[in-house]
């Protein structure tokens, strides 16, 4: 029965849910466990059960028969991923549980062999430069631009991928953010196009894409535009259990499904949890009968929350009016991205205040910006609630327009791979006097969540000014087994 | 056969009231609208299965919600109810002949509908020609006032559902930033006895007496309402709600009450002591009752109980 949605056809029968109603006569069938899990239905741990509900692990239930497996899935589970490829227009889909971490990891390692080139931007999540060290690949990185009035690093430019790829012709991929944790979408139609005229595969990380794959007038979603994989945080705006995911194949990809596979089973779990599998099922079933109208309600609130936001002075919800035609090709209106700059307060004050203040939480704030994530989840008292704690703030802490930030990009000195700088000997000195030594280890900042400093990059006074800077401005850096990040592991001369 | 409507007030207490009829039951886009016809309360009306308003006792609530305040501010111009679609609040304030102007917010414009016609004596008033009704969300419409009210009434729900934003920080400060000078504020402040409501109470004081430079409470009895006890919250930018009080000049605008009075406004205002140890501490009765009496933790004081019930024993 195929359905029409507006983005596509369907050709398999969206509203079956295999791997629900399997668990479902599961439950039904009340069958005897003499196997893992040890709880047995929740019977062997009365605590738990009663925090979690006895529905739920009643259902936390281990491979067998009835249920398939993750590993080598033949049943219900394989039927499952059948019906989310169908639904994202993809030709096959890999259900993950050990979050879209491991869908860019299976994504980058089933590409680059150990001193593969890969392209990709500066400002992708750590998850990727943690994945450039598994797979011993070489990054090849393309500025991300910045937008000077706003703050925020953009997508990469259609002209510097080019370069990049004559610079470097044989690099295996490009991977690109689709969109970034601001929103902002890069060409990517244009984009795969030139990666697949140079032989190059097109990885994408829509990690924060997944509502792209079923609304109206979002930003073309990947499949659509050609690309080779795509790794789907299908619960962070869609709606699954924290920690479920997808990776999503191409048909240019047919042929390497089973190795795409393999990879994935190298690091995947063999246990793998029926909970998150079975939030993914009911999920794709849901977003593939009701997306259209649930995303087209986000965007109304957001497009209101935008306009209410303008109305107040001194904060700037922007849209398409910031987007340029190039790195800021196309704006994700789902996400409530907030300039803050002539309120006087920074990202980070605001994003404070809210928690602290308003019980309000959003998803981050940085020197300039915070971000509130729209999702299937949002009610418009909440929304109203939001709108009227900036009004709030403003009124109570808004002071005169802060001095312009900008957030220089530094461009790194790539010595040596990530993967062999992490391996080699290394000391762990304090940051100051790291100059002009070789990181072991990443140091990441957010805001703007580019990282400064990947293994094998070499430690400039820039960097050092750069990261005392964010320090001071309050922004959060992670990255290094110190947890203050004021060590630093370098490489031994 | 006997039909019966229960409230829980509390995990392991019910408020059961024999109904006679159910005269109404819908649903809105945002709540169940019910209204019964009661043996003991006549006409009550539920929203989402919690008691909002009954014909019996409803005075109690709606005299307080206004009489405190026109009374330490008769000179009240322009006022502003937010909620209160029963119509109850407005029926009272519409006996001061002086007031100019109402603007009356409900986000449910079926509770005003529901209202009309099946609780005549609340809403009475929604056509008298100084009224204006606003179906919008309370928190919004505050924030867009441009002009300032002299009072805010606010006739909410309890804060775990539709009137969840008219109990935040935000709602608050925008409030404050559309009171005039003179402003004052009042709003359901929610009972002090059981742990639901008592842990609200305290947090909406801490969080109105950082807003207000006056944040008081005061408190009725009303049946219907869990523990028939029940807080009012009285804020402002100055006005205080007793010295500010003038009786005669209240006696003599001639308005006939079935609870308030001038002995009791004063009265009000003096709380139990376990109620200001929940407003100024946060402590909850609940914890206090489990700690000292039922013993789950034991104090010093218990062991001293019990070491002279031995001696007791041992000296008869």
């Amino acid at each position: 029965m195929p359905r029409k949605n507006a983005v596509r056809t369907y050709h398999l029968d969206q509203t079956k849910q295999p791997l629900r109603d399997a668990l479902g006569e599961f439950r039904r069938r009340r069958i005897v466990s003499f196997d893992v899990p040890g709880h047995k239905q929740g019977r062997g741990n009365e605590p738990l059960a009663a925090f979690l509900g006895r529905q739920c692990l009643s259902v936390d239930a281990n491979s067998m028969q009835l249920l398939d497996t993750l590993i080598h899935p033949t049943g219900v589970i394989l039927e499952a991923e059948q019906l989310a490829a169908d639904a994202f227009g993809a030709d096959r889909c890999f259900f993950m549980v050990n979050g879209t971490t491991s869908a860019v990891q299976a994504m980058i390692l089933s590409t680059c062999a150990p001193g593969d080139e890969i392209i990709l931007p500066r400002n992708v999540h750590r998850s990727v430069i943690n994945a450039l060290i598994l797979s011993q690949a070489i990054p090849v990185y393309v500025n991300p631009s910045v937008n000077l009035k706003l703050g925020i690093p953009l997508g990469m430019s259609v002209d510097d991928v080019a370069e990049a790829i004559r610079q470097h012709p044989k690099a295996k991929a490009v991977l690109i953010n689709n969109p970034t944790y601001y929103g902002v979408c890069a060409n990517v139609r244009k984009i795969v196009e030139l990666a697949h005229d140079a032989g190059m595969r097109v990885l994408i990380d829509e990690a924060h894409g997944t509502h792209f794959y079923f609304g109206e007038n979002l930003p073309v979603c990947g499949m659509e535009a050609g690309a080779d994989m795509s790794a789907i945080s299908l619960h962070k705006t869609g709606g699954s259990l924290t920690q479920s995911s997808m990776l999503l194949l191409g048909p240019n990809m047919r042929e390497d499904q089973g190795y795409v596979h393999q990879i994935i089973n190298l690091m995947q779990t063999t246990s793998a949890s029926y909970l998150l599998l079975v939030s993914l099922d009911i999920t794709r079933n849901h977003l593939a009968l009701n997306g259209r109208d649930i995303y087209s309600r986000v965007v109304d609130f957001a497009n209101y929350a935008r306009r209410e936001i303008n109305e107040i002075g001194g904060f700037y919800a922007f849209s398409h009016d910031a987007c340029d035609g190039d790195a800021f090709f196309d704006f994700d209106m789902t996400k409530l991205t907030v300039n803050t700059r002539s309120t006087g307060l920074s990202g980070i004050e605001v994003y404070d205040l809210l928690r602290d203040e308003y019980d309000i939480q959003v998803e981050f704030g940085d020197l300039q910006n915070f971000l509130a994530i729209m999702s299937v989840g949002d009610r418009p008292a909440a929304i109203e609630r939001l709108i009227g704690a900036l009004e709030d703030i403003k009124q109570n802490y808004g002071t005169e327009p802060a001095k312009l930030v900008v957030n220089e990009y530094i461009s790194p000195e790539v010595v040596m791979t990530p993967a062999e700088a992490f391996y080699k000997p290394s000391e762990q000195l304090s940051l100051e006097k790291c100059c002009g030594r070789i990181a072991t280890e990443s140091v990441m900042c957010y805001p703007p969540g580019i990282p400064i400093l990947a293994p094998g990059e070499r430690v400039t006074p820039g960097i050092l000014e750069y990261i005392q800077y964010a320090r001071d401005k309050g922004s959060l850096l992670t990255g290094t087994e110190d947890p203050e990040v004021r060590q630093l592991y370098v490489m031994l001369e | 056969m006997e039909l019966w409507f229960s409230e829980h007030h509390s995990a392991d207490v019910k408020l059961s009231l024999r109904v006679r009829h159910q005269l109404y039951s819908r649903h809105s886009e945002l709540q169940l609208i019910q209204v019964l016809d009661s043996y003991e309360f006549g006409r009550v009306l539920a929203l989402d299965g919690v008691i909002m308003i009954t014909e019996k006792d409803e005075f109690i609530y709606h005299e307080m919600l206004v009489h405190v305040p026109m009374g330490v501010n008769p000179d009240v111009k322009r006022a502003l109810i937010i909620g209160g679609g029963d119509g109850g609040a407005l029926r009272e304030l519409c006996r001061y002949p002086d007031v100019e102007e109402i603007i009356l917010v409900e986000i449910d414009p079926m509770v005003i509908g529901v209202a009309k016609r099946f609780l005549p004596t609340m809403a009475s008033s929604f056509s008298d020609p100084r009224v204006t009704v606003v179906y919008e969300d309370g928190l919004r419409y505050v924030r867009r006032a441009n002009t300032p009210f002299d009072l805010i009434i606010v006739d909410s729900t309890d804060p775990f559902g539709v009137g969840e934003s008219l109990f935040s920080r935000e709602f608050y400060g925008n409030c404050r930033r559309a009171l005039s000078k003179n402003g004052i504020l009042v709003n359901q402040h929610e009972g002090p006895y059981y742990r639901q409501e008592a842990e609200e109470a305290a947090t909406i004081f801490a969080r109105t007496s950082k807003i207000f430079s006056v944040a008081r409470v005061y408190q009725a009895g009303i049946p219907t309402y869990p523990g028939g006890h029940w807080l009012f919250g009285f804020m402002s930018k100055g006005l205080d709600p007793i010295a500010n009080y003038d009786a005669k000049r209240w006696l003599s605008l001639g308005i006939e009450t079935r609870y308030y009075n001038p002995d009791l406004h004063l009265g009000s205002f003096a709380l139990p002591t376990y109620v200001n140890r929940l407003l100024e501490k946060g402590e909850i009765l609940d914890d206090v009752f489990k700690r000292v009496i039922q013993g789950q933790i034991w104090p010093p004081e218990r062991d001293k109980i019990e070491k002279s019930e031995e001696t007791d024993k041992d000296n008869p």
